[in-house]
């Protein structure tokens, strides 16, 4: 077990720091960068239930810049309005960034299963990224993967609270720099796992830096077209039963996933453009 | 911004107007819109609620919108409640013979300073264009189909209308906008 070093975020909720009136403000802004730059195609809204909490479990990409959480966030905000709480995990240092502090009024906490329970218990919908820092920093040539880590949190979550796993499929992210490998070797010689619970260093080619290693001041985003595929609710104990083989339920929800994915890929006729 | 949009439409007003306020035709002929459901027990008239979508770029943008006036066949206006905030208004005057002069208005905001006026200005020509396109199929739908109680309320209804009609739906909406 590692524990956070002390200048990280705590665990402590962040959840009254969620501001309707900020987002409000600021959703033209993300509306015209999802919408013009990143030419942003949200699809199947209408599946997430209206009211009440919902576990939304995505795949992640485009390295720290994250392309398709903006899209997503802007989308769910301007369809079920800034007044339903709703509230995404992140890592604790990408919290810790004095350049992202506008996070925590948007709803960002800190990813860990107690701040999970509690969103949900509060009735929000909440947006998880199992793969998180893993999955975020894949190769580019791994675009159409979806690579959770094997991390099944998710569905214990689920589980607990008696909330529906709705999946949110994404592609194009991956796209908005050249994502050459995690460099997971060189984060543990350098022992980031144990100081920053990193596990990852990734190495890329992105804007302005040229060769980009770390990606801990970000980079500017190529605009690759970014699409978002909702998927239908599922409902943990109707579809495994009480006590749930989490194996096969992993399997079963990544394999759906993965076979949108998939076709979201095949509709793709070239890099970037879409 | 404020977006207004005229057609003129060869159809009694009153039948326009049936057209207009039916809620299950809204979604029909509302170019862009993908949610138009109504919340409550009123389903039209003074005080129905709707929760109303619109696709405008990334995002469908509306909210919870209450109708506000009611002045049968003449005008029915309506302001948001929740989401995007904006108004609008129908307003059907008699035209030549049995035409029907129709007139879309649509006034909307968003917050966020400077940004919002851009992203309003963007949006513009957006939903500028799904009203130019929900009219000319409000004037292919009353002008070419039946006007029974049947159809009106889930009947079957003719899905074509045929190219011609729609050529000239077009070319009458693009002439009269360019004259408003």
């Amino acid at each position: 077990m590692i524990s956070s070093p002390s200048f990280l975020p705590t665990m402590r909720d962040d959840f009254e720091r969620r501001d309707p009136d900020f987002i409000r403000q600021f959703l033209p802004l993300f509306w015209l960068i999802a919408s013009f730059w990143f030419r942003a195609d949200v699809r199947g809204l209408e599946k997430i239930p209206p009211t009440g909490p919902v576990l939304l479990v995505g795949n992640h990409s485009g390295g720290n810049m994250t392309p398709d959480t903006a899209a997503f966030v802007v989308a769910f905000s301007a369809y079920f309005g800034a007044e339903r709480p709703f509230y995404q995990l992140a890592h604790s240092l990408v919290l810790a960034m004095p350049a992202l502090w506008w996070l925590r009024p948007f709803g960002t906490v800190v990813a860990s299963p107690a701040n999970a329970d509690k969103a949900l218990r509060k009735g929000a919908a909440l947006l998880v990224y199992p793969g998180g820092d893993y999955e975020v920093h894949r190769p580019t040539w791994e675009s159409a993967t979806v690579d959770f880590d094997g991390r099944k949190g998710f569905l214990r979550i689920a589980h607990r609270d008696r909330v529906p796993i709705v999946p949110v499929v994404s592609i194009g992210g991956q796209e908005t720099a050249l994502f050459l490998s995690r460099g997971q070797q060189l984060a543990k010689w350098l022992r980031l796992d144990r100081l920053f619970r990193l596990k990852v260093l990734p190495i890329s080619l992105a804007l302005p830096w040229g060769l980009n290693i770390g990606d801990m001041l970000g980079h500017l985003p190529l605009p690759a077209k970014i699409t978002i595929q909702v998927l239908d609710p599922i409902d943990l104990r109707a579809r495994f039963g009480s006590k749930p083989d989490w194996k096969v339920a992993y399997r079963d929800i990544v394999g759906q996933m993965q076979r949108t994915l998939t076709r979201l890929q095949a509709e793709r006729r070239l890099p970037i453009l879409g | 911004m404020r977006v207004v949009v005229y057609t003129r439409i060869d159809a009694p007003r009153q039948r326009v107007w049936d057209y207009i306020v039916d809620p299950d035709r809204h979604i029909e002929f509302m170019e862009g819109m993908t949610r138009w459901e109504a919340e409550g027990a009123r389903r039209t008239g003074l005080g129905a609620r709707f929760a109303m979508r619109m696709r405008v770029g990334s995002a469908e943008l509306g909210g919870l919108i209450e109708i506000v006036e009611f002045d049968p066949p003449c005008d029915m206006a309506w302001t948001s409640i929740t989401g995007v905030d904006h108004r609008g208004r129908w307003r059907l005057r008699p035209g030549d013979g049995e035409c029907t002069e129709v007139e879309l208005r649509v006034t909307y905001y968003a917050p966020g300073g400077i940004m919002g006026s851009i992203a309003d200005l963007v949006a513009w020509p957006i939903v500028r264009g799904h009203l130019q396109r929900s009219l000319q199929a409000l004037k292919r739908g009353v002008e070419t189909r039946p006007h029974t109680r049947s159809a009106r309320f889930g009947g079957k209804q003719r899905r074509s209308t045929g190219g011609r009609e729609k050529k000239r739906a077009q070319a009458t909406v693009r002439e009269v906008v360019r004259r408003g």
